[in-house]
């Protein structure tokens, strides 16, 4: 493999990452203050999808279609919240994964219901559809680019957000002790009901985000949910510096593990074997990854409590 | 004690729904549907399901001239389910034939106990080698074709334009490993990459920049469901599909169309009918379907339409004997009815002598889009390994 | 709030001998079984009827794990396929007796329980959870890659399993019995289990780690051992599963199916044993029974779920089973 295949290679790992990164940034935020396993926030970044396409179907705009996405995927998350998620917060993480998990069959049927079972299909918006040359012969699509800003750019808010506002502190004085914050003073509901609303809105933005490059099916949730909480519990549940790096790291492991676990695997086995081999290895290297930092970091990298 | 009557109740629920469907007429020929209706790749399933009852529509609800029962029932793409309920099928509701599965592995799973009861199981997709060879069965027959032979369609065109270097794409399972070699069976340029990628795989960049940088004069892909859509959506994107052109096969079809799109014109497909195929009852068909369903038919329609009419053909023969299994088989065999793909013949396995066509998408009058043949590839050609086969007349 | 209990309170707790009325009824109803079966196809109800004991297994021993020891895992799929697979691959090799079959099944189950437990057994909580979904998914590729075993399509058994070299698992019935008997077997094992020493040590590991570890039990070893009787149960309703489809592919060991058997455990009441048999019963009979009517079964199949988690705290036994 050339060095410049390798250069671009990393890139995509790093854009895959950043798209991991925008799933799972709601759902640590939500695991992290509110101490709740959503396993429904891949099914909320599903229907963060379809609003997209359907709204940008009816404007004719995806620019128009995603303002119009985000506060419909907003509703949606409070009125999960209020119907469902609010009886949950108390209970144990065993009945939480098993409710949300509820939620996914009902939400994946009901999309399934209302836009059919063919995927749904939503164009690049005109002014971000070219691709710029990166190397001989390789384009790099200017979406692409897009996704990558957009990564940043939610990461960068978190931060500010998080980090350097009196919401902010509120969120993380909530994630380190809830009843404490709630004697303070602190209506701690209402600040439970605007994460939950903010990390649906997020789940709803990586869908909208990721629908003119992924196929829009009801499933499309699926997959991904279990790749976000793969990376956050790598990153430490919570900490949104860990979930950033966890998902790069995620992102570079994937798209990599494919190409190196091949090559590295022919030093000692003969070529035949080794791309076997390495075919059969590539799609656990994360899980590898995943169990292999539990087992020295059981809190996972940054460990947001405790 | 609450609880013994929620058992008993739950269990005379499921008894006496049981008794229920088994009084229904006797006198009636049964066929059961097994199809994925429900998950990621329901949209197969559906359309198989609606091509089946568009013929039960237009053969006026009769199949043989008799009164025809359907049953339809979703295998959640799950084959222990699909098990249980082909069980139901055959032992509760007592059906003549089995049309479906969508799916190899639920396939695999349902062919010995649907076989050993002396059902017909007919398949309105791809069929495995090993069914079509020496596994083969006096009770099974497709509509379809064998898995090899479409693969092999692109890779005999590829060789027959002169691409000297091809990259080769696939899921990393028994099928994409199948897909591959099919395609090299006449393909005898050079293959610069046979790349297998983990099954439902999202993001195909770093694929698209591995072929961006081969520069190969072609690929092959053979990424079915949503894969393809994604695939076909980001080479596009890429800024590929005017540069490297694509063969494939189950990647761009009628079902995942409306999700491509754009991004899929001009795309190469190996079949064995496209919904412009110009013969009468095809276009009455696809009419038919679109009117119906809103939606062009993909093959899986049109292989369960063809299943149904050749159940009706077959118990015509019989004068609606379906009792004599041995008259039946005979009578299927003949394939004596107008397919929608014009005439074909059976081989001994009962998979279809057929032809086999290159296609290319393109988009309609209405706006819609669509798979429409481009060159007749092979005529009359029958599957390689039905001369493994031994089953008997 | 950061000290978080990863499972419900059980309905009873977990040293107090449970009933004995109704896991009799249960059992004396699941006995009776096939002389209802003509009424429904008998083929079709001995299948569906084996499939639920069979995972009625799996979940029981799910419930030693999650009821009685407090540890989630999110991956015991893989030991049904360790099972499941033991069967295929050995009678594609030709090793078609179950006796040998089960014996590689529950050394592999148990082996792969030691390694992964001894990994997975040192995190806590969600953690946990996710650590087994990882070794669970792992299993899933692994067969996935088996090219020579059918790769992802799996494969079709060429029969049921012989017994010391006789055909007797040929009959659907005989089957079912056998099934059913191995589950009774079980459950009586694991009653005892759960009120010996052994037993208590394990419950109060999950009420209070470091209590425990102060008077002189070490949880992590006692926690092992619990994680590998579990998998090697699991492993054994692999082995019955297989025979039961006759067919073995990566599916059955897919997350959802772990995500499956939590559900039915909890849904008949952690804690109880007999509670994850009512749950497997009453999982499996809603799907079946639902499916029936509209394809679209899993839009009332969801907020049953929900409901269920929402008001049925302790599951079916703890609704109405708890004085039994």
């Amino acid at each position: 493999m050339s060095t410049t295949l390798l250069l671009i290679q990393i890139l995509n790992g790093l854009q895959f990452g950043l798209i991991l990164f925008l799933v799972a940034a709601g759902l640590t935020l939500v695991f992290g203050v509110m101490d709740f396993i959503n396993l429904a926030h891949g099914v909320q970044y599903m229907v963060g999808a379809y609003l997209a396409a359907a709204f940008s179907a009816m404007f004719g705009s995806f620019v128009l279609g995603l303002a119009a996405a985000l506060p419909t995927a907003l509703v949606i998350g409070l009125v999960l919240e209020l119907l469902v998620f609010r009886h949950l917060y108390a209970r144990s993480h065993l009945d939480q994964v098993l409710a949300t998990f509820g939620v996914i069959v009902f939400l994946t049927e009901a999309a399934r219901m209302i836009w059919g079972v063919e995927p749904l299909s939503i164009d690049v918006p005109a002014a971000l559809s070219g691709s710029i040359e990166i190397a001989d012969g390789v384009l790099y699509p200017v979406y692409r680019v897009a996704i990558i800003a957009a990564g940043l750019g939610v990461g960068l808010l978190l931060y500010v957000v998080v980090n350097h506002t009196r919401l902010g502190m509120l969120i993380r004085a909530g994630a380190s002790n809830a009843p404490m914050v709630s004697a303070l003073g602190v209506d701690i509901r209402l600040l439970f009901t605007f994460v939950f609303g903010f990390g649906a809105m997020l789940a709803g933005f990586a869908g909208a985000m990721v629908a003119p490059i992924l196929s829009v099916e009801p499933s499309m949730g699926d997959t991904v949910v279990i790749l976000a909480f793969v990376v956050i519990v790598i990153g430490g549940i919570g900490s949104i510096r860990g979930t950033f790096l966890a998902a790069l790291l995620v992102g570079l492991v994937d798209t990599l593990g494919r190409f190196v676990a091949p090559a590295l695997l022919k030093l000692v086995l003969d070529p035949a074997a080794a791309s076997q081999t390495g075919r059969a290895i590539a799609p656990m290297l994360v899980y590898i990854l995943m169990a292999a930092t539990l087992f020295v970091r059981p809190a996972g990298l940054f460990p947001a409590r405790r | 004690m609450k609880q013994m009557s929620t058992m008993r109740f739950g269990l005379a629920a499921a008894v006496s729904l049981a008794v229920a469907c088994a009084a229904e007429a006797q006198e009636k020929v049964k066929v059961g549907l097994v199809l994925s209706l429900s998950g990621p790749p329901a949209a197969l399933g559906v359309q198989a399901k609606n091509g089946f009852e568009l013929a039960l529509k237009d053969l006026g609800g009769k199949l043989g001239g008799r009164e025809a029962e359907v049953f339809v029932v979703d295998d959640e793409l799950k084959p222990d389910v699909a098990v249980t309920k082909v069980k139901a099928l055959i032992d509760r509701d007592k059906v003549d034939f089995i049309v479906g599965p969508i799916f190899s592995n639920v396939l695999g799973a349902i062919v010995k106990p649907v076989t050993d009861s002396k059902v017909f199981l007919v398949s309105p997709n791809a069929g495995s080698s090993t069914l079509a060879g020496r596994g083969c069965n006096p009770f099974y027959f497709s509509t379809s074709y064998q898995n090899d032979q479409v693969h092999q369609v692109s890779g005999h065109v590829a060789q027959a334009r002169g691409y000297k270097k091809t990259y080769l794409v696939a899921p990393n399972y028994q099928a994409g490993k199948d897909a591959i070699s099919g395609f090299k069976r006449d393909y005898k340029g050079e293959v610069v990459e046979e790349s297998y990628v983990p099954l439902n795989t999202l993001d195909f960049q770093s694929e698209i920049s591995k072929i961006a940088s081969m520069k190969p004069d072609a690929i092959y892909a053979f990424l079915p469901g949503g894969m393809g859509v994604n695939f076909i959506k980001q080479y596009k994107q890429a800024g590929l599909a005017d540069r490297i052109p694509v063969l494939s096969a189950f990647t761009v079809d009628e079902s995942t169309l409306p999700a491509q799109g754009e991004a899929a014109l001009g795309m190469f497909s190996g079949s064995n009918w496209a919904p412009d195929l110009d013969t009468a009852q095809n276009k009455r068909f696809v009419a038919g379907y679109l009117a119906a369903y809103n939606a062009v038919p993909a093959s899986y329609a049109f292989h369960a339409y063809d299943a149904a009419l050749l159940i009706d053909s077959a118990v015509k023969a019989t004068k609606g004997d379906v009792a004599d299994k041995q008259a039946l088989r005979t009578a299927m065999l003949k394939a004596d009815f107008t397919s929608l793909r014009g005439d074909f013949k059976f081989s001994q396995n009962g998979f279809p002598i057929q032809d086999f066509y290159l296609t290319k998408v393109g988009k309609r009058p209405d706006g819609k889009f669509e798979t429409q043949i481009s060159e007749k590839v092979f005529s009359n050609y029958a599957d390689p390994y039905a001369k493994d086969c031994a089953a008997t007349n | 709030m950061s000290d978080v209990a990863v499972l419900p309170e059980p309905a009873t707790p977990a040293f107090d001998r449970p009933g004995t009325l109704v896991p009799v009824v249960v059992f004396g109803l699941l006995a009776l079984v096939p002389l209802a079966a003509p009424l429904g196809g008998e083929a079709y109800v001995m299948s569906f009827m084996t499939r639920v004991v069979v995972l009625a297994l799996a979940a029981l021993s799910l419930d030693l794990l999650i009821g009685y020891a407090g540890l989630v895992s999110f991956g015991h799929a893989a030991f049904l396929g360790i099972g499941a697979y033991a069967v295929g691959i050995l009678s594609a090799e030709g090793v078609t007796d179950i006796v040998a079959q089960s014996a590689v099944a529950l050394a592999v189950s148990a082996a792969f329980a030691l390694v992964t437990g001894a990994v997975a057994l040192r995190t806590e909580g969600v953690y946990l959870i996710m650590i087994t979904l990882a070794f669970g998914q792992m299993m899933f590729f692994l067969a996935s890659a088996l090219a020579g075993y059918g790769g992802d399509d799996g494969m079709t058994l060429p029969g049921r399993s012989l017994v010391l070299g006789r055909d007797l698992l040929a009959g659907d019935r005989a089957l079912y019995y056998v099934a059913l008997a191995v589950l009774g077997t079980v459950y009586l094992g694991l009653r005892r289990l759960v009120a010996s020493r052994f037993g208590r040590v394990l419950a109060g590991t999950r009420e209070n780690a470091t209590r425990m570890e102060a008077i002189g039990f070490a949880p992590f070893g006692y926690r092992l051992v619990a994680y590998a009787i579990s998998g090697v149960v699991a492993g054994l309703a692999g082995v019955l599963l297989a025979n039961q489809t006759g067919f073995v592919s990566p599916a059955t060991m897919s997350w959802q199916r772990s995500g499956d058997l939590i559900f039915m455990a909890v849904l008949g009441g952690l804690g109880s044993l007999h509670g994850a048999i009512l749950g497997t019963v009453a999982f499996l009979l809603a799907e079946e029974v639902l499916a029936h009517f509209t394809e679209h079964w899993r839009i009332v199949f969801g907020p049953f779920l929900i409901l269920a988690v929402l008001f049925a705290r302790g599951g079916l036994t703890g609704l109405f089973g708890r004085r039994a």
